[in-house]
């Protein structure tokens, strides 16, 4: 393998005749790091780990290893010279091949002698815990066996870079958290440099060392797990690690202190206090000082698990009633209305809660919320009209 | 309860059985008694005897396998590359299919005919090469063996290039992009994945279009000499059935045609058993 420091990927963008699929993506990754591409179906992370492989041909920008040029949209080496490996979502094994056949495919092809081959064949399917396997053929394997086929076929070669594109989408709830824990420890263990492609937030948060979420082919945020679960760039990125209760509000008052803002804000009538994170300089409170001067709406975002049942002190007090109560074990998924609203309430003025306590539908609940989990994003119809733009979104 | 669910079960095999029965197997059967006896309905080997005695009928072994061998060997080797190469679909596909469609479904008799005025000693293919002077005389495309080896190319070539279509275009895309990205060229990953997993398709095609060629009727026919260099069996066979009405004779021939043509297959699956050892266990990839 040759030694690298660092991958460069310099405003990558792709299109397919109109639709542009990724969209000015520039990021740079260590070695060893675990980057993890995150998004919805159709965001473009997929099309960006192919065209990060070659296999899919970029319209513009540049990628790096170190000052070595690998693609600059015009001449670019070749996917099969890239030494990077890759790991479907399906497994993609040869099923003409026995798993020893499998794994041996690279080294083969790279003339290596019998006994190496045979010696390196047995260290990778050690590996990935697969000794007894490798007279196999892929069908006689369950979906998680043949997944870790795939990937010791990979890591047998040593890549650069190793690309998982959905790996665990295939498998069953119980195997994807089993192979999840196999491939964190794998990556302990071998420090391969990795980009994961997932919609799964759990999988990203628990594997990454840094995430990158997009949204039709553009970066939203790049950020380590906790800074992206709980730091969120804007409600799409929120909204994508779980926060919901995307309330429609109002600024009332506003103090600008060194380290966070603190704001009034109403919804629905209901006088909220918020506290946001955002220091002085960050884009964010820009655009929330912004709002609050011209008056603009703006929408909230709170974790479900973040709003509390009951009273407590210090906290935002809102009173609902549940509509629907989804009984999950240890806890419930209350959806609920505020309180004098009825039942047929703008979807956006839903309260989203999770609840330890028992709540039947129809009751009237009380609910606090810390101002500390309560964020505020500019309304997002008010982004795609382009920063800057004048007036409230109607 | 259950007896009589099975039974009524086994019924809707009824209409299949009869099928096979009347339209397979009392034929075949019919058939094969007719050529192990005399015209009076006595038992012998005699027509088995005097077709190898014949060493003119023995010949129509040799010449149909000369011809039915090499057409199949170019109708599969042609279509392996051009199904290799359309399989992610291409631009006026739907055209191309459509045309190679027309030959089968026009049948052997109007594709000789065709030839025949197209190709022959005075048809537009040789005024066309003698006016661009690649040959001085007219070329004989017809009334030989070249004539039938085209002819059965044309109807041959379609189903062999639809049926490995089929194959290919079967064959997860991404089976190419893994081993692209452990490393194989588009060569290497055509000879070790993408063949070895038409093999199926290939033995499948190579056995259909050997059977249709070995029967090789009108063509050797009109576009052939069936007096001599392609006088294949069927026209012996059709020659004691219906010149001298001999169907003891003919029906034995035809009997040795299956013959011939199983051993064949046999070949072409053993060749597949041995190069696709996942045949049995793969269900999917």
């Amino acid at each position: 393998m040759k030694d690298f420091k660092r991958i460069s990927v310099r405003r990558m963008t792709k299109r397919f005749g109109d639709r542009t699929a990724v969209r000015d993506f520039s990021l740079e990754f260590g070695k060893g790091e675990f980057v993890t591409f995150l998004g919805p179906s159709g965001c473009g992370k997929s099309t960006a780990l192919n065209c990060i492989t070659g296999l899919i041909p970029i319209t513009s920008g540049e990628i790096f290893i170190d000052d070595e040029c690998i693609d600059d949209s015009r001449d670019k080496v070749p996917p099969e010279k890239r030494e990077f490996g890759m790991v479907f979502q399906n497994y993609a094994l040869f099923p003409h091949l026995t798993v020893r056949e499998n794994v041996a495919f690279g080294l083969k092809l790279r003339r290596l002698g019998k006994a190496e081959v045979e010696r390196r064949v047995g260290e990778a399917l050690k590996l990935v815990h697969l000794e007894g396997y490798a007279a196999k053929y892929p069908a006689q394997m369950s979906g998680g066996e043949q997944q870790r086929v795939a990937i010791a076929r990979c890591i047998v070669l040593e890549p650069r870079l190793l690309l998982l594109d959905e790996p665990l989408s295939n498998l069953d709830a119980k195997l994807r958290v089993e192979l999840r824990y196999e491939l964190k420890a794998l990556h302990e263990r071998l420090k391969v440099t990795t980009i994961y492609v997932t919609h799964d937030q759990t999988e990203a948060l628990a594997l990454s060392d840094r995430i990158v979420v997009l949204k039709l082919g553009a970066i939203q945020q790049v950020g380590s797990p906790s800074e992206i679960f709980s730091n969120p760039a804007n409600l799409f990125v929120a909204d994508f690690v779980g926060y919901k209760n995307a309330w429609a509000a109002r600024i009332e008052t506003m103090k600008e202190t060194a380290g966070v803002l603190e704001a009034g804000i109403k919804v629905q009538g209901h006088a909220l206090n918020v506290r946001l994170p955002y220091p002085e300089g960050d884009r964010r409170r820009a655009a929330i000082v912004e709002a609050f001067r011209s008056g603009c709406e703006v929408r909230t975002a709170i974790r479900p698990e973040d709003i509390k049942v009951g009273s407590f002190p210090g906290m935002n007090s809102l009173r609902c009633v549940a509509s629907l109560v989804e009984y999950q074990g240890h806890s419930s998924q209350v959806s609920a209305s505020f309180a004098g609203d009825g039942a047929e309430a703008d979807s956006r003025a839903r309260i989203d809660l999770r609840s330890a306590i028992r709540v039947d539908e129809g009751d009237t609940v009380d609910t606090a919320i810390s101002p500390d989990d309560i964020l505020v994003f500019p309304d997002p119809s008010s982004e795609a009209a382009g920063e800057g733009a004048q007036g409230c979104p109607t | 309860m259950r007896g009589a669910g099975r039974s009524g079960v086994l019924f809707l095999l009824a209409p299949a059985l009869v099928f096979i029965v009347l339209l397979f197997l009392y034929p075949f059967a019919y058939g094969l008694f007719l050529s192990l006896t005399k015209a009076d309905g006595t038992f012998t080997f005699g027509n088995y005897i005097r077709f190898f005695a014949d060493a003119r009928d023995l010949r129509t072994i040799w010449t149909t396998l000369s011809i039915s061998v090499p057409v199949t060997f170019i109708n599969v080797g042609l279509a392996v590359p051009f199904s290799y190469y359309m399989r992610r679909g291409v631009r006026g596909e739907k055209v191309i299919t459509f045309f190679l469609i027309v030959p089968i479904t026009l049948g052997t008799v109007l594709i000789s005919e065709g030839m025949l005025s197209y190709m022959g000693p005075n048809g537009w293919l040789n005024q066309l090469l003698m006016a661009l002077r690649i040959v001085k005389e007219p070329f004989r495309f017809t009334h030989n063996y070249l004539g039938v080896v085209i002819s059965l190319g044309l109807s041959g070539f379609p189903y062999a290039f639809l049926m490995l279509l089929g194959y290919v275009s079967g064959i997860s895309p991404d089976l190419e992009k893994a081993s692209q990205m452990l490393g194989a060229s588009k060569i290497q990953t055509f000879w070790r994945v993408l063949f070895p997993l038409m093999v199926p398709g290939i033995a499948i095609a190579f056995c259909l279009n050997f059977v249709m060629a070995f029967s090789v009727f009108p063509s050797a026919v009109l576009l052939g000499q069936p007096s001599g260099p392609t006088r294949v069996i069927s026209i012996a066979a059709y020659q004691w059935a219906f010149e001298k009405f001999n169907f003891n004779a003919a029906s034995s021939i035809s009997m040795l045609m299956a013959a011939i043509e199983l051993v064949v297959i046999s070949i072409v699956l053993v060749w597949r058993g041995r190069t696709y050892k996942g045949a049995s266990i793969v269900g999917k990839g």
